[in-house]
């Protein structure tokens, strides 16, 4: 099963066994990391599931669309490295994937 | 210490034990649902989970584990039946007695029944919990003939998933159109319109007088314009709130029990959150009883925060979601007949948004493909700030600069 390691804000990270078909989020929410709330459930109409991805992962993942660009625009702290994790589908190829929590979220 | 006691295991339960825990409250909490499941998530019922595209489990808004680990007993199975509030207990279905120190009625809302003649009859369905998921989807197949009583939100979203597997869909809408207690004449016209090219057919103004078995099977419609055969009816005709258990221990009620500012019911122990509660709005003027996600968890954060001695005033823009084939409709604030209308974009375009100003500001906004008119229209109803209805109107101008 894909790993991925979510970062707190504050360092402490949770490495997690993630089923590929779930989204980043759904792994989060089901291995109890503190930090994303993901309200909507996952509509991508909430943004209280944002992550920043570990550069190296970025080009792994298919590019945000107009709604999860538009959504990430009103987040706080936004960077390049932006992502709504409950967009974020698991697949093999993300095996490994580091994503880093906000300020915000804790 | 007793404790707190949640009558409802929803979204709202679910929060609760969250921000009571992240809040520091030490002392047990109990969480009384009457369905056999944890919280889960009510929207992608008439959605994805009705398309098969979700299982059970993913519904779950957390994973048992998290009950456990936050010291919260789940009592699934069973309800809550009496509440004395001079000894602070509440009497459960299985005989027990909870105990408590502060109680929160998390009770969401039940659907509201059918009562003409055939109601009864096997092979009518209504779409509120996971089990009625289930008794649907063993005649969901490509080919049956559904009838949709009522074209409110769940109406529809069960239409599109219906149409797109397949299925033969009537739409029986009693009034002029449908959406028509929520949204403006032009978005009814947008959906109607969505829903007839995808081979729905919409019949409004067509009120349903009872329902037949059919010799051969299946179910006969009757209706103010002549009869229907389906092979099975899903009704959507609105949601009552949870309110009997509170009203019978002499919680006041009105539409909904009635909550304060901080989540505070007539009785300073009692607290109610989510579907079930009629709260105070300042940002919409009056008194309202909210059915969304959103309001679920706010209340249930406010209620946990004064159980926890930290009181904060709740009062939010309301904001809903309703997805419909490829549509994602966004609304913000509460629209009502009389406001005055501003489109921006063309609706066959499928990306477009309807603001709703009232005394030259933006009360509410319905956003179809349109997350930056949804996003800045939420800060507008938020701030009442006032807008220039050209401008709005013109898709050439950037959002963004309306709020400057």
């Amino acid at each position: 099963m894909p790993k991925v390691t979510f970062i707190e804000h504050s360092g402490k990270e949770h490495v997690v066994d993630a089923a590929a078909g779930l989204s980043v989020m759904e792994a989060a929410v089901k291995n109890l990391v503190p930090g994303i709330d993901a309200d909507c459930g996952g509509a991508c109409a909430c943004a209280t599931c944002h992550v920043y991805v570990d550069p190296a992962f970025g080009a792994k993942i298919p590019e945000k669309s107009d709604m999860e660009q538009t959504m990430l625009d009103f987040a706080n702290e936004v960077t390049a490295d932006s992502r709504l994790s409950c967009q974020i589908k698991i697949t093999p190829e993300l095996d490994g994937l580091v994503v880093r929590l906000p300020a915000s979220q804790h | 210490m007793a404790g707190t006691v949640v009558i409802g295991a929803g979204q709202a339960a679910s929060q609760l034990v969250a921000t009571l825990r992240a809040e520091g409250y030490a002392d047990p909490i109990a969480v009384i649902g009457d369905e056999p499941y944890p919280p889960y998530q009510r929207p992608p019922l008439s959605k994805k989970f009705l398309a098969g595209e979700l299982t059970e489990d993913r519904l779950y808004i957390k994973p048992p584990e998290f009950y456990e680990q936050a010291g919260a007993m789940l009592k699934l199975g069973v309800s809550a039946v009496a509440v004395d509030r001079a000894a602070k207990t509440v009497t459960l279905s299985d005989g027990a007695a909870l105990g408590y120190d502060s109680l929160v009625f998390a009770t969401g809302s039940r659907v509201r029944k059918l009562t003409v003649p055939g109601s009864d009859l096997p092979g009518i369905h209504y779409l509120r919990g996971i089990d009625d998921v289930k008794a649907i989807q063993p005649h969901f197949h490509a080919g049956k003939r559904m009838v949709v009583v009522g074209g409110g939100y769940i109406g529809l979203e069960t239409a599109a998933v219906a149409a797109k597997r397949g299925l033969a869909v009537t739409v029986v809408e009693a009034m002029e159109r449908c959406l028509q207690r929520v949204t403006s004449p032009l978005m009814s016209a947008f959906f109607q319109t969505l829903h007839r090219a995808e081979g729905v057919v919409i019949q409004t103004e067509t009120g349903v007088t009872g329902f037949e078995a059919s010799p051969g099977g299946g179910l006969v419609v009757k209706t103010t314009k002549g009869e229907i055969a389906c092979d099975f009816v899903v009704a959507g005709i609105g949601i009552l709130p949870g309110q009997e258990l509170a009203a019978a221990c002499g919680i006041v009620c009105d539409n909904g029990i009635v909550v304060d500012e901080f989540a505070r019911t007539s009785d300073p122990n009692v607290y109610a959150a989510g579907d079930c509660a009629n709260l105070p709005s300042k940002l919409m003027g009056r008194r309202l009883r909210l059915e969304s996600v959103h309001n679920a968890i706010e209340q249930a954060k406010t209620a946990a925060l004064s159980i926890a001695g930290k009181p904060k005033a709740y009062d939010d823009v309301p904001w809903f979601w309703s997805d419909q084939y490829d549509i994602k409709l966004q609304i913000a604030g509460l629209s009502a007949p009389g406001d005055t209308v501003v489109v921006r974009g063309d609706p066959a375009s499928r990306k477009f948004a309807a603001f709703y100003l009232r005394d030259g500001v933006v009360a509410a906004v319905d956003a179809v493909n349109a997350a930056p008119e949804y996003m800045i229209g939420r800060m507008m109803i938020a701030q009442k700030k006032a807008v220039d209805p050209g401008r709005l109107a013109d898709p050439a101008t950037p959002m963004k600069s309306l709020m400057g």
